[in-house]
């Protein structure tokens, strides 16, 4: 379904401009980081590739999908996770059972995934009142669960401790060797560079600057991501 | 004055005690006439408030308005709809239910469908809100997701039917229109007290008053406990 097509993408509400023409291809490869500041329109813009908002300009196309529809083959873990009043296991079968797996096989990959999270021990206890932390990860898993060809995370780590931020990379770059896309963000600028291949740096809802990680944190091309690095990006 | 009042009560209590027969009869129809007219004013509020929570559609609006506003539906006037309705004249007449407990389980459900349809949409709307972008990006349609909120929001919406079951074993102007308080055939609770009562019977009167105030709060007390304990577990 990749690449994935952005043709001076626009989102506004009530006249207000939140994503401004954006254009923009994302192939198959490279892991893509999108960095920016606060309520630069990061969280807007995936959910705009996701398929939950529609443009209010310009096209969205999944051209390896003869650009047809939104694919099903995509999962999204959200800034902020939204678990089912049911038990671990039963949120990740949940999201099975909608993805058309098989009944049979949905608690065996259920169990897999909690596996592979560190949630075994939890599988039966409600899903809302897992810690942040925990529910994170739990988000994760059930995306991952759906074997999606591309996963949207948006600051998976924000409520996570420094070793289950460790962990959580561990997980995202196995994911990523099952040669599943990874399209993040993040506030945190190591991680940016130890998950990232590619850097997509969003201010005031437009695409300043893409380059490679490597580049982008040594020699950012423009004036507003030197100082989005240095921590100095003024608020807007 | 007082010590009729309290004769009253020792005659009341002795009643309930020893599980006078006639007592018991009436208390039974109650039961059975507001538990059926309350399963089926769930069966249709709460679909009705699960579609208005994940629909949009034109005048999707003006229903919600107008549910709200039935649920202040004075029981006399559904009493009176439904009388009109299934007497000899009316378009149901010839189904013959007026005077039965039949008549009075529909008008009561009539009275509490709005009721569960329009709590049951708040309840449901409010869980969307929080849900909606989760469950469209698993690609649930609206049909699985209106489903699923449901399941998720069993336990305010069980609240929800038991305060519509206080309201139908509270009311006396529908059944009473609708069933005619006949002996033995139709009396239920609330048209009993209101006839022996004006009868000066007060024993009877008081003993299922007693009864009634009782059905109310163990109710209550249940709604609240389930709802503490479905917190406690899932959040
Ligand atoms: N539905 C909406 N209606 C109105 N404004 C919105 C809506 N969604 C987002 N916005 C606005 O769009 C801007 C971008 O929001 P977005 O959530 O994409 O920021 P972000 O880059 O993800 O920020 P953060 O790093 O804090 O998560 C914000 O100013 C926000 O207030
Ligand atoms: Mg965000």
């Amino acid at each position: 379904m990749l690449p994935l097509e952005l043709k001076d993408v626009c989102f506004g509400v009530n006249g207000k401009v939140i994503i401004d023409r954006v254009s923009v291809e994302i192939g198959a490869g490279p892991r893509t980081i999108i960095l920016g500041p606060n309520g630069a329109g990061k969280s807007v813009l995936m959910r705009l590739c996701h398929g939950l908002l529609r443009p209010t300009g310009g096209a969205i196309v999944w051209r390896g999908n003869g650009g047809t529809g939104r694919p099903r083959r995509q999962a999204m873990v959200f800034q902020r996770p939204v678990m089912l009043r049911r038990s671990a296991l039963a949120n990740i079968v949940y999201g099975l059972k909608l993805a058309g797996v098989a009944r049979t096989e949905r608690e065996l990959r259920a169990r897999d995934v909690l596996d592979v999270v560190g949630l075994t021990d939890k599988s039966q206890q409600a899903a809302r009142v897992l810690s942040g932390g925990e529910q994170q990860k739990l988000a994760l898993a059930r995306a991952w669960a759906l074997g999606p060809e591309v996963l949207f995370l948006d600051e998976p780590t924000a409520n996570l401790d420094p070793g289950a931020t460790r962990e959580l990379e561990a997980i995202v770059a196995a994911i990523r060797a099952t040669g599943t896309k990874i399209i993040m963000t993040t506030h945190n600028l190591g991680q940016a560079r130890r998950l990232g291949d590619e850097i997509l740096f969003l201010n005031q809802g437009r695409l300043v600057e893409r380059a490679p990680v490597d580049q982008f944190f040594r020699q950012p091309a423009s004036a507003e991501a030197a100082a989005f690095i240095r921590g100095e990006l003024p608020w807007s | 004055m007082m010590n009729d009042l309290g004769r009253a009560f020792a005659e009341a209590f002795g009643l309930v005690a020893r599980l006078d027969p006639q007592l018991l009869d009436i208390v039974a129809l109650s039961l059975k006439v507001s538990l059926t007219a309350v399963v089926l004013a769930a069966l249709v509020g709460l679909p009705l408030g699960a579609v208005l929570a994940v629909e949009r559609f034109r005048g999707r609006q003006a229903v919600v308005v107008l549910l709200n506003a039935l649920m202040g539906l004075p029981p006399v006037v559904v009493g009176l709809l439904v009388y009109l309705l299934l007497s000899r004249a009316g378009p149901l007449g010839s189904l013959g239910i007026l005077f039965t407990p039949a008549a009075m389980i529909v008008a009561q459900a009539i009275l509490v469908t709005p009721i569960v349809a329009a709590l049951s949409r708040q309840v449901l709307e409010d869980a969307w809100r929080e849900y909606e972008e989760q469950l469209r990006s698993l690609g649930a349609r609206r049909m699985t997701a209106a489903i699923t909120l449901l399941w998720d929001t069993r336990f305010s919406l069980v609240t929800i039917v038991l305060a519509g079951f206080g309201r139908a074993a509270a009311e006396v102007g529908a059944v009473m229109i609708v069933g005619g308080n006949i002996d033995g055939v139709t009396r239920v609770m609330t048209t009993t007290i209101a006839l022996e009562t004006s009868k000066g019977d007060l024993p009877l009167a008081l003993g299922l008053g007693v009864i009634l105030v009782g059905l109310v709060i163990m109710l209550n007390a249940a709604a609240s406990l389930i709802r503490e304990a479905a917190l406690r577990r899932y959040g």
